[in-house]
């Protein structure tokens, strides 16, 4: 009895110690928003650390901007949309396009791209990274998000910006980032692209671009933002669902 | 009684029975066997969607490469001439990937934390100064290049203490580095990561050399354990156990 006694005391105190330091750890991951939608699964792990991380050791850091002598030669991705729709709308010189804002916001409405214009621009030159392997590096410019955001009013509980395009390949495409991602800086809706309009094979006439995740977080041809508090009803996307990491910092 | 009779005689007749590894080695050893495995299997994946290298930052298609490999593709981007496309499971693999690259991280820590600590370094794998004189080591490589079957002697060598220095404090580090320098986020934070090593596209060239270096460890060290004896050398690294002295 006085043998196990010991060991018993042990188990016991870890067990106090371990059960609400658990509870305290779950609390500080759940508040700063360290968790990833695609948390479960076999991978669920692996994609929380990254995660995790890289929200705790990034910060809001700005992506690496380079000088216009290291604008490199890019490269094309894809196919353009060939629908009625975007041909009209191409033809019209995307003067009609619109980009739908709704969800958590006070003022949701579309937005016509010369409204999307009129707002002050940023320009970056920026590394695009695919997850093939293959780069390059451009100017973009455009609105940054956070500032559509917050002339729209995003209210307080918002946790995700899902985006929706017209891509050809698959009409449910969607995408989503975090506010953290959605609020930086360098989140651009981007309409030019080295000096001029964004061409229509890297995603004109708009193109979110995410300069600090893989290119294929940087949807082409979007054509609607949802800010929302959760992903149920939308799903992770299809890159996700496919195995492909929902948080692509790497 | 019965069972542990036979059992002494033939450790009388053997040797002795020797602890070699500690437990710690041996099972850090095989996950990290496991993990390797892994990461070899998900990188040659994720390599094949790309086959071409490049130097510098920015690097794709459209620009020349320093080399590309004599490979098909799993992705139709890249004209590799062999006129077919390989299954794409790019998925899975970056998911594996980086998972696994969590996991040997973490034994990694384990391991090196318990090898200062339980003196491990400083006892089995730092050679002695006398070892590395010119003429030491040129007799234990002399040993090696003419094919001597090497003897259980308890320790490692020379060219064994140098080559898992190597590979611990070096290219797995390298290792480590050059996949983080290919992370747009972590870049964004500590940009010299990804600059000291000429670029992105430099950082994704030498992750693929360490890469090469590291398989071709890995294929001496199993060399090496077939010619001294893969059943007592795999049994040595499972049960710890190894005979000294022996017939």
């Amino acid at each position: 009895m006085s043998k196990l006694s010991r060991r018993k005391l042990l188990t016991a105190g870890l067990a106090a110690a371990g059960v609400p330091g658990l509870g305290v750890a779950a609390r500080l991951v759940n508040r700063y928003g360290l968790i990833p939608p695609d948390h479960g699964g076999l991978y669920g792990p692996g994609q929380t650390l990254t995660y995790a991380s890289q929200r705790l050791l990034t910060g809001n850091a700005l992506a690496r901007e380079f000088s216009p002598r290291d604008i490199s030669t890019p490269c094309v991705n894809g196919t353009p949309p060939k629908s009625e729709d975007f041909q009209r709308l191409q033809a019209g010189g995307f003067a009609e396009w619109r980009i739908q804002l709704d969800g958590m916001v006070s003022r949701p409405g579309p937005y016509l791209l010369s409204e999307i214009k009129k707002f002050p621009a940023r320009s970056q030159i920026t590394h695009l990274a695919c997850e093939e392997g293959w780069s390059f590096i451009a100017e973009w410019t455009g609105l940054p998000l956070a500032h559509l955001l917050e002339a729209a009013g995003t209210l307080p509980q918002a946790k995700y910006v899902v985006y929706f395009t017209m891509d050809p390949d698959d009409p449910s495409w969607l995408e989503s980032i975090d506010m953290n991602e959605a609020l930086h800086p360098q989140t651009l809706l981007t309409y030019g692209m080295n000096g001029a309009e964004l061409p229509v094979p890297h995603g004109g006439p708009v193109r979110l671009r995410v300069p600090r995740q893989l290119g294929y977080k940087s949807t082409k041809w979007l054509t609607r933002l949802t800010v929302t508090d959760t992903l149920k009803g939308f799903g992770v996307g299809r890159n996700a669902e496919d195995g492909f990491q929902w948080y692509a910092g790497i | 009684m019965s069972d542990s009779a036979p059992a002494q005689l033939t450790i009388a007749r053997m040797g002795t029975l020797r602890l070699r590894h500690t437990p710690l080695v041996r099972v850090t050893h095989w996950i990290a066997t496991a993990c390797f495995l892994a990461l070899l299997v998900s990188g040659t994946e994720i390599v094949i969607s790309h086959p071409r290298f490049y130097w510098g930052e920015a690097g794709n298609v459209m620009t020349p490469p320093l080399f590309s490999l004599p490979i098909p593709a799993s992705r139709s981007r890249v004209n590799t001439g062999y006129g077919f496309v390989l299954a794409d499971q790019n998925g899975w693999s970056r998911s594996l990937h980086f998972q696994t690259a969590w996991l040997l991280l973490f034994t990694g820590v384990l391991y090196t934390a318990a090898g200062f600590l339980n003196r491990h370094f400083r006892d089995n794998l730092l050679p002695a100064l006398a070892d590395l004189r010119p003429q030491a080591f040129g007799n234990v490589v002399a040993q090696h290049l003419k094919f001597r079957r090497p003897a259980e002697s308890g320790s490692y060598n020379v060219l064994q203490r140098v080559t898992y220095l190597v590979v611990l404090f070096l290219l797995f580090p390298l290792m480590v580095w050059t996949g983080l320098a290919m992370s747009p986020a972590i870049t964004s934070a500590w940009p010299a990561i990804v600059t000291v090593l000429g670029g992105h596209q430099s950082a994704r060239t030498l992750h693929f050399f360490v890469t090469i270096a590291l398989v071709l460890f890995v294929l001496v060290h199993l060399a090496m354990v077939i010619r001294a004896g893969f059943k007592d050398r795999t049994r040595a690294m499972i049960t710890g156990r190894v005979m000294l002295g022996g017939i």
